[in-house]
């Protein structure tokens, strides 16, 4: 697959600035002074070892960590040019969509599932066009057009994630958040959603956390490696993946850890 | 030694597993002695009148219950209007948002009035709803059983919600909803079998509950002329009647335990079964 941007040499404009981020659980911090620039119409892919912080960093940008107790986000998060730790949580979700690890439809029809967000946001227009419109962005709709009234939990779990992100489609963010999105999936739909997010490039700024470094070489335009909740490295997953700087870099992408 | 050991181990197990098959099979056949008892002696004693005529006075014989049936049906109905939306909010409340010390105040207080015998229960319900208009009515009797419903829908409706996935939370709190919206719209449905289920255990348990009733709702030989007047219910139809000295009053009084029984089976199997069709909530 293409992974080269379609503007390589024009810098792309910066849709998330994260400057000085410190985050902690209670006592223990997890993430330790991040600076990182996430441009936008591009995927960043986030790797590095199981417990690196990558996730807990994903989350905090759309403040999915405010619901766990005593938990605490420091620094600055700017979200063009906002800063989104002191924005209505709401709000900022609605902007900053997100898919996760296992597939998490919910207990209603495939319609109701991707009808949802535009629903608790009061949206007034016809829902039918933007549903189909969401599941033809996830390359969804040929499969279940026929099919909305059912429940979602009558589809497999790679159609069930590809629903999640018509789900999170629906009320057009300008972010969508990816933990990692295949792990539980196999390589056949994997390559699906892969190719769903080269094309979602056009609309949608695209974070994924991924424990899969085919994954980031094939489907990102720049990665950042974090260990032991510090980011090590970052640039274009070209280069990163060619030319590491640093030398835990190298040790993780060639295999000698994590 | 070890020979003796393994002859003793061994005995030990025998006799230790037919002593716990014995007792679980003694509670089964308590309860089936019990059912086929009340279908023998219901059934023989059962017939249309009972459904659709009212008593008759004293020393005559034949008559129904069909106030009696009604009546416990409306105080059902107001148990269920009073306690169930109380029960819910408060279990929510200790699965979604309670902090640690209040809840386990409440929690505690709610496995407190679970236990609380109903005669007491009945006396509380006298002293506020009765006492004070100097009349027994069914508002009281649905008021006393509306309370004893509480306790078991608070436990239902928090362990259900405890067992919705918390990724379904996240997925629905990603979509920019509120707390309450994600509770009313994703969670609240994905637990509502579960939650409806323990609603209606709770209600079948009331349902034959004669103690709360007795100085409440009292009872009543005619149609009830309105809620705040006293009327007839199946459970202190049954407790008036099996202690009459007249043989027709004890057949009704089977008959109605029949009908008792046969309520509660019929709410439990229809909600079962409009479960069923809605088919979501199996899979949670």
């Amino acid at each position: 697959m293409e992974t080269t941007p379609a503007v390589p040499h024009k810098e792309a404009t910066v849709r998330f600035s994260i400057s000085g981020l410190n985050f902690y659980y209670g006592a223990k911090q997890a993430v330790f002074d991040l600076n990182l620039k996430i441009p936008a119409n591009r995927v960043t892919a986030l790797i590095g070892p199981s417990g690196c912080g990558k996730s807990t960093f994903l989350r905090t940008l759309n403040r999915m960590n405010d619901t766990i107790r005593h938990s605490r986000a420091q620094g600055e998060i700017l979200l063009d040019g906002q800063d989104i730790l002191s924005m209505d949580v709401v709000k900022l979700r609605r902007r900053v969509g997100m898919v996760f690890q296992r597939p998490n439809p919910f207990p209603k029809s495939i319609y109701d599932n991707v009808a949802y967000g535009l629903r608790i946001n009061g949206y007034k227009g016809r829902l039918d066009d933007l549903v189909e419109h969401s599941l033809r962005r996830a390359a969804l709709w040929e499969e279940v057009k026929d099919y909305l009234q059912k429940s979602a939990f009558a589809l497999s779990g790679g159609q069930q994630q590809r629903l999640c992100i018509a789900r999170a489609l629906a009320v057009d963010p300008e972010v969508l958040l990816l933990d990692e999105p295949c792990s539980a999936l196999d390589p056949v739909t994997t390559a699906k959603i892969e190719e769903l997010m080269f094309h979602l490039k056009d609309s949608c700024t695209m974070a994924i956390v991924t424990h899969n470094m085919q994954q980031a070489a094939r489907a990102s335009d720049f990665t950042a490696f974090m260990l032991d909740g510090k980011l090590i490295e970052h640039s274009e997953t070209s280069k990163l993946f060619t030319t590491p700087k640093d030398p835990r870099t190298e040790a993780y992408i060639t295999g000698r850890f994590g | 030694m070890s020979r003796i050991h393994l002859i003793w181990r061994k005995s030990l197990n025998a006799v230790m597993l037919t002593l716990t098959g014995v007792c679980a099979f003694a509670i089964v056949s308590i309860l089936f002695l019990i059912l086929g008892y009340l279908i023998y002696n219901g059934g023989k004693s059962l017939n249309w009148d009972f459904f659709t005529k009212l008593p008759k006075p004293v020393g005559e014989t034949g008559g129904g219950m069909a106030n009696a049936i009604l009546g416990s049906l409306k105080l059902l109905l107001l148990a269920a209007l009073m306690g169930l939306p109380v029960g819910l909010m408060a279990g929510v409340y200790l699965a979604e948002f309670g902090g640690k010390t209040f809840s386990f105040v409440i929690r505690y207080t709610t496995d407190l009035l679970n236990g609380v015998p109903s005669i007491v229960i009945g006396i509380f319900a006298y002293s506020l709803a009765v006492l004070p208009v100097k009349h027994f009515s069914t508002v009281a009797g649905g008021f006393a059983l509306g309370i004893m419903v509480i306790p078991i829908t608070v436990r239902a409706t928090e362990e259900f919600l405890h067992a919705v996935p918390g990724n379904l939370r996240e997925g629905a709190m990603a979509l920019g909803a509120s707390k309450w919206r994600t509770i009313a719209t994703v969670v609240l449905p994905a637990a509502s079998g579960g939650i409806l289920t323990g609603m209606l255990l709770s209600l079948a348990r009331v349902a034959g509950e004669t103690a709360p009733l007795l100085f409440t709702a009292f009872s009543n030989r005619f149609w009830s002329p309105g809620w705040n007047q006293p009327i007839a219910s199946l459970p202190v139809m049954i407790y008036t009647y099996a202690i009459a000295p007249y043989d027709d009053w004890h057949r009704q009084a089977w008959a109605a335990g029949l009908v008792l029984l046969g309520l509660v089976l019929l709410a439990n199997l229809g909600c079962r079964a409009v479960l069923h069709r809605r088919g979501f909530s199996r899979s949670v």
